[in-house]
């Protein structure tokens, strides 16, 4: 079985964001970079699913700058089989990177397609459903458990819903299939695994290969802003009395809680 | 030519070693430190990462990885627990008498198996009666036809409760010295050996570490590693090699105590400001970074000179690794436990642990003191 995993490289959450001084970005000198976590999840969901199936391969695909190759080598040495880089040095839309992503998928022939269900960095909660929506192919996100039929022609998936509720939906492939925290416990990149991944080659392949040369962004980033500071928090006087009223007006009409 | 930067593979090999230490050695650390159980599940974790037996070449299926790859593993390792970071080297240990002597037949005989399931080996040197004075070792070798019979004991031996083989150091004639010490391999379920009690110790608890006692213990002399009179030079040999890999294991400690420390001095207040406005603690804080730093620039350039063939002064920059790594991380973590004040004196706290820990790196694979003894030695030799 022919199993993708698309992954973005993003910021460590540990970070400290700062913009750029026209405001189109953030500063992406000196940051550490790791995958995103949810994309992580899908990169074991893989292997997992390949093991289940004690047959397949997995391939991880990421669009961006030379720097996502590291991305890439670390998925290999959890175990991926084949990486493919889709080198592109200016910063894209989703449109774009899901135009690419759905092309790579289109190229290697994918029966199943794991991603996470949003980056951590933008929050957007959008490629799966691009890619999704491009190839023509049913989608299904916030997947916690994910179980593909022997003969591989559908999945069945457990879905998290609100309030705990949880959904099980059973869909044709291939699929895009958008896991969240819960689905396993990614493995790490092992010694051996990291030894061999430096030796791998990795497959590249610019926009133009992809037949995407022309195309453009259709969103533009115009205006980062930090989140406002947050306030300090608020300090209760009075007597014990004089403070329970307050606290009790404060949880209903501020925090909105009761 | 001078070059201060780990290659990609070093770096992705010290984060993943970092990942595994914050997600599965620091939340368990305090527990087993608590109840000096085995580790055994972590340990198990490390062998199927690729962290034992690093050693092993390449032609033997293993990774052929030098003492760099060693040190970085060990400073990681180190800042989570020593205890755990000490179970985990000791294979190292055990089985580099093999791939220093040994021949190609003993190497896929004795070391090649730790490839394939997370087994774990001791290393056997040190006696009741001879500690530093390793040379004057007393286990007795007697050949008897094409069999050694071993008479003696050993004393803390480092997961020897736990290991499938022994390396161990005998004499067959005391009157030669560290001339008369030979090399032998022992599968653990040899009649005639015994395991003294689990030690309780003051740190580093959740390893094994016991006496071993040897009873007219059948050896084949197919398990002699190296030729006779070897033995000595091939536990030196294999301290050298080891020794820089324990002294990094301090960095990884001192730097935990150092932020600890740090975090706590900015939260900490008292006479109206954080404990780290003073000056009595900056210079503390101070002093543990410059001694970090040095430690560690000696731990990779000691592990330098042996990866590239220069292994006498690799030996002596080992000792000058350890030395200073040992007791800087003493410091450091005496320091932190200080700048915690009582706080840092309960069990609530991370740093008391790790004074207990790295005390135990002032004592093992040669004490600070032989330490200065090789260095000083080296001094004088001209």
């Amino acid at each position: 079985m022919n199993i993708l995993v698309l992954l973005k490289q993003v910021p460590d959450t540990e970070t400290k964001i700062r913009i750029t001084s026209d405001k189109k970005n953030i500063e992406t000198t000196d940051l550490k970079w790791i995958i995103n976590p949810y994309d992580e999840f899908a990169i074991e969901e893989g292997l997992k699913t390949k093991e289940r199936l004690k047959e397949g391969t997995v391939t991880v695909v990421t669009v961006g700058p030379t720097r996502t190759v590291e991305a890439l080598r670390t998925a290999v040495a959890m175990g991926a089989d084949n990486a493919i880089h889709v080198k592109v040095e200016e910063t894209l839309d989703t449109y774009l990177v899901a135009k690419a992503l759905a092309e790579v998928c289109k190229k290697e022939g994918a029966q199943i397609i794991f991603t996470g269900k949003q980056a951590i960095d933008d929050d957007q909660a959008a490629t799966f459903g691009y890619v999704a929506e491009l190839l023509q192919y049913p989608s299904v996100t916030l997947a916690v458990k994910c179980d593909v039929s022997v003969d591989k022609t559908k999945a069945t998936i457990e879905q998290e819903g609100d309030s705990g509720a949880k959904n099980i939906i059973e869909t044709s492939l291939p699929a895009v299939i958008a896991v969240t925290k819960g689905i396993n416990t990614p493995r790490y990149a092992s010694l051996p695994g990291i030894m061999k991944a430096k030796k791998k080659e990795i497959k590249t392949y610019s926009m133009a290969d992809l037949g995407l040369g022309s195309e453009t962004s259709k969103t533009i980033d115009s205006d980062y802003q930090l989140p406002p500071e947050r306030a300090a928090g608020k300090k209760l006087t009075g007597d014990i009395p004089t403070q329970v009223k307050e606290l009790v007006r404060l949880l209903r009409e501020e925090a909105k809680v009761i | 030519m001078l070059n201060f930067s780990l290659s990609d593979d070093q770096i992705a090999l010290r984060d993943m070693v970092r990942k595994f230490v914050q997600q599965d050695i620091i939340p368990n650390a305090a527990k087993f430190d608590e109840s000096g159980e085995f580790p055994k599940e972590i340990i198990n974790k490390a062998w199927e990462l690729g962290l034992m037996n690093i050693a092993i070449p390449e032609k033997f299926g293993g990774m052929g990885l030098g003492i760099i790859e060693d040190v970085v593993i060990s400073e990681e390792l180190g800042a989570g627990c020593l205890g755990m970071t000490t179970s985990i080297a000791v294979n190292t240990l055990a089985l580099y008498p093999i791939l220093i002597g040994g021949t190609e037949a003993q190497i896929e005989e004795f070391a090649v198996p730790f490839l394939s399931s997370p087994k774990l080996a001791a290393f056997c040197l040190t006696e009741p009666g001879s500690g530093s004075d390793a040379g004057s070792l007393s286990t007795m070798a007697k050949e008897e036809g094409d069999h050694f019979v071993v008479n003696g004991s050993k004393m803390w031996i480092t997961n020897a409760g736990h290991a499938e083989l022994f390396t161990v150091f005998c004499t067959t004639n005391k009157d030669l010295k560290t001339k008369g010490i030979i090399c032998l391999v022992i599968p653990a379920n040899t009649p005639g050996i015994s395991l003294g009690k689990h030690e309780n110790k003051l740190g580093q608890r959740c390893s094994d570490t016991r006496a071993l006692t040897f009873e007219n213990v059948r050896v084949p002399k197919k398990n002699m590693i190296g030729k006779f009179g070897e033995g000595f030079k091939i536990a030196m040999r294999t301290l050298d090699r080891t020794r820089t890999p324990i002294a990094a294991g301090a960095v990884g400690a001192a730097r935990s105590a150092m932020i600890y420390a740090k975090n706590y001095s900015k939260e900490r207040k008292q006479f109206g400001q954080p404990i780290a406005n003073f000056q009595a603690i900056q210079f503390m804080l101070a002093d543990m970074a410059v001694n970090i730093e040095s430690a560690r620039l000696l731990c990779y350039k000691s592990a330098w000179l042996i990866d590239n063939g220069q292994e006498e002064q690799g030996g002596y920059f080992s000792a000058l690794a350890k030395r200073h790594a040992a007791d800087m991380a003493m410091e450091a973590a005496t320091n932190a436990v200080q700048i915690y004040g009582g706080y840092g004196y309960t069990k609530e706290y991370p740093v008391e642990k790790i004074m207990r820990d790295v005390k135990l790196v002032q004592i093992y694979e040669g004490t600070s003191q032989i330490q200065r003894v090789v260095i000083a030695r080296h001094l004088l030799k001209d």
